[in-house]
């Protein structure tokens, strides 16, 4: 019994002086900045994101103008638009993915071999390149700026993607109420087929009527408002001296960040999602088979829920590195959080050692509630488990 | 927190490490005090102990000039590492008159970022690095003694857009590199005519001007001295063309330190020497027969003949005639480095002469 008592004792006195020598060394790190800061009149703290911006940013998803912005502002504004295109290429990866992974293990060989094709191809190459392909060659194929191509209202040209874009204030707020209406039943309906598939019921119908609900609802509230008389305004895109104004403009460095973050982090959900469908037993897709459920039934209703045990926590990881693959933005021109406050904010103020913390915070916090939400989702998926 | 053993030990690994802290702190002053005893025969300077960077560099026996690492026309080195270019014909001129040797000068590239720190540390004797003079730079412990290159922002654009003015590029896509004052005079200048536009920024130039030429900007925003060197990256030069305004004022001027007036009036005096020399006519390739000929007062004034001008610097009676022997006239360097006979084709514009219609002026040598 002496003999780990000793031993325990040594660690805590090693422990004990490695916790010194790091505390020592922050100090040191800390009091030798602080001075070189001194020296170059930077005064340290919080207090610039309070002062003027005076700059102007590209691409904003709300309201930001040089004149009154601050460099709190310039802030939100990479924040926001690091989390809109996360957020956008974690959903989309996530359809392409499953689908992809599914295909793979279709009894299709067409299908099969495009998705081991696609797999192989989006997975094996770096995504800086990719990305470079997406802003630089594939943009480059596009119409001139000039000349863009032009359908029903909507234009597309080297400039970017301009959509009409409907406002929905006011009154016309009916319809996009309407369509989280119609997600609402869609969420009911799933809920009670599942109850009736728990009961040993025929499952309730849910794809068909819930697009129906989800695009027929807010349909029917925009005729509804056009037949009271109140038309919901739409901005159309128009030719301005340059280039397209108005509407709604999808910019390049936006779409080729979209689009490349989605494809190279489809390939490796995919392949979490084969791997995930390879560790259900084939005799539960026999089974399903015996109990006469169609193969869509049998992956959807048997093969499927036991795979998300395997596959969502390297699904969490994918999402967490699909965030932070997002700061490459800063190489294709697409203002996020790196390019803005890293790149411009740092630059003018030379408050390194806030911005940087900042930044890295906010990379952490974003990771960590990716992971929290993550974690519970894991935890009902894999709650169900015999 | 409520650990209270080690705090004794920590108080002692703090007073070990806080010792070095003073002495890191102060890297370079030592090196300048140095040499202040060392006193040259100038007859007067300004207020004292200044004689400080000349004796220094007269005792190394060459300059030290911080120069940028690489700026086409402004200070560029070669396969043999040989440095040309307008930023280092200044260094070049400022060793002819104290050494007559336009090559003794060492040449120090260095970054945005450490150019401050390496004049102030005594690292190099002068600063000649494309660097814009501004009030706060002026009071952060440097001096700018002389504007050697009248600079503004500029635009790049396509010819085919038929453009004359700044204001014409309203609503217009500007691409810019980021982090610069450019993204600043950019959204002044736009907000205050209300005029607007769309700006796309990048990290790095090649980004920037990739974008550009690829048709995602109507306009490439930056300096105008750096637009010539970018119109010759560009696959078709000639289809592109720099717009003549400038939206903001860039004076480039050396940097010295602060505390030597001898040093500053001499850096000062380079350039003017070789402004005065243009003005008079005098230029590398007539300087000798000049000499010999000795025309007008003015030129006798300039050349040494008369007067003794070169040893109120510290330096030598015939230190202009040895500027203009060795680089030439501002005219000769502007031509050489960034003129007409080069691929940049920069015009005079605001370096013109003052009598030409530019803002280039030497006051009088006398």
């Amino acid at each position: 019994m002496a003999e780990p008592r000793v031993s325990s004792w040594r660690a805590l006195v090693v422990q004990a002086a490695l916790v010194l020598a790091l505390a020592a060394l922050a100090y040191f790190a800390a009091t030798n900045a602080a001075q070189k800061l001194a020296r170059q009149g930077i005064v340290a703290g919080f207090g610039f994101l309070e002062r003027p911006a005076g700059f102007d940013i590209g691409q904003s998803p709300i309201p930001y103008a040089a004149a009154t912005a601050t460099y709190l502002d310039a802030f939100l504004v990479g924040l926001l638009n690091t989390l809109l295109v996360s957020a956008l290429a974690i959903v989309l990866s996530t359809v392409l993915g499953f689908a992809l992974g599914i295909a793979r293990r279709s009894s299709n060989l067409l299908a099969r071999s495009f998705a081991a094709a696609y797999v192989e191809g989006f997975r094996n190459l770096p995504l800086l390149l990719q990305l470079l392909v997406w802003y630089v060659a594939v943009r480059v194929a596009l119409p001139a700026a000039s000349d863009p191509a032009a359908w029903g209202g909507a234009y597309l040209s080297q400039r970017g993607l301009f959509l009409p874009r409907p406002d929905f204030s006011g009154l016309a707020a009916l319809v996009p109420l309407a369509f989280a209406a119609g997600l609402f039943a869609m969420g009911l309906l799933l809920r009670m087929s599942r109850r009736a598939v728990a009961l040993g019921r025929k499952p309730v119908p849910v794809l068909w009527p819930g697009a129906l609900l989800g695009l027929g609802l807010p349909a029917l509230a925009w005729a509804g408002l056009a037949l009271a008389g109140h038309l919901v305004p739409v901005a159309w895109p128009a030719r301005g001296p340059y280039d397209i104004a108005g509407g709604l403009a999808l910019r390049p460095e936006f779409v080729a960040l979209l689009v490349g973050l989605s494809t190279y982090s489809a390939a490796f959900i995919a392949e979490i999602v084969r791997s995930g469908l390879d560790s259900v037993p084939r005799g539960q897709r026999e089974a399903a088979a015996a109990l006469s459920l169609s193969g869509a039934q049998a992956l959807r209703l048997v093969v499927l829920p036991q795979a998300m045990r395997v596959i969502v926590p390297p699904l969490t990881s994918q999402y967490l590195n699909t965030t932070k693959n997002s700061s490459l933005a800063v190489l294709i021109g697409y203002p996020d959080l790196v390019h803005v406050f890293m790149g411009t904010v740092l630059n003018q103020t030379n408050q390194a050692v806030e911005v940087v913390a900042i930044t890295m915070g906010v990379y952490l916090s974003l990771s960590l509630a990716t992971a929290l939400l993550m974690n519970r989702y894991n935890a009902r998926v894999a709650g169900g488990r015999p | 927190m409520r650990v209270v053993r080690p705090r004794p030990a920590l108080l002692l690994a703090l007073a070990l490490l806080g010792t070095p802290l003073p002495a890191w702190a102060e890297p370079a002053k030592t090196d300048s005090v140095k040499t202040d005893s060392v006193k040259t025969d100038a007859t007067k300077t300004g207020t004292g102990k200044a004689e400080g960077t000349l004796a220094q560099v007269k005792a190394r026996g060459h300059l030290v000039c911080g120069v940028s690492p690489g700026v086409a026309g402004f200070s560029v080195p070669d396969g043999q590492g040989h440095w040309t270019g307008l930023d280092v014909d200044f260094c070049r001129a400022l060793a002819a008159a104290i050494f007559d040797s336009p090559e003794a000068v060492r040449f120090i590239p260095q970054s945005s970022a450490a150019r401050f720190t390496a004049l102030q540390s005594g690292e190099i004797d002068v600063l000649a690095r494309n660097t814009t003079w501004t009030l706060s730079r002026d009071t952060a412990a440097m001096n700018f003694p002389a504007i050697t290159f009248y600079d503004g922002q500029g635009f790049l654009v396509r010819k085919a857009l038929n453009i004359g003015a700044v204001k014409q590029l309203d609503r217009a896509t500007i691409c810019l590199q980021q982090g610069t004052t450019t993204e600043l005079n950019l959204a002044d200048w736009f907000r205050t005519r209300g005029l607007t536009y769309q700006v796309v920024t990048f990290a790095n130039s090649e980004q920037t001007l990739g974008a550009y030429e690829s048709g995602r900007c109507d306009a490439y925003s930056t300096d105008q001295s750096s637009l010539y060197g970018e119109r010759l990256k560009t696959a078709h030069p000639d289809e592109h063309v720099i717009l003549s305004e400038a939206i903001s004022k860039e004076p480039f001027a050396p940097g010295v330190r602060q505390g030597d007036d001898q040093w500053r009036d001499i850096v000062a005096w380079t350039h003017y020497a070789m402004l005065d020399a243009e003005e008079a006519g005098i230029r590398q390739d007539n300087v000798e027969q000049m000499r010999r000929e000795a025309p007008s007062p003015d030129a006798r004034r300039i050349l040494g003949l008369e007067g003794g001008y070169g040893e109120r610097l510290g330096l030598t009676a015939d230190w202009v005639a040895r500027i203009v022997r060795h680089v030439g006239n501002y005219g000769d360097s502007f031509a050489r480095n960034l003129g007409d006979g080069t691929p940049l084709k920069i015009p005079r514009g605001l370096n013109a002469l003052w009598n030409q219609g530019g803002l280039q002026y030497g006051p009088p040598i006398r």
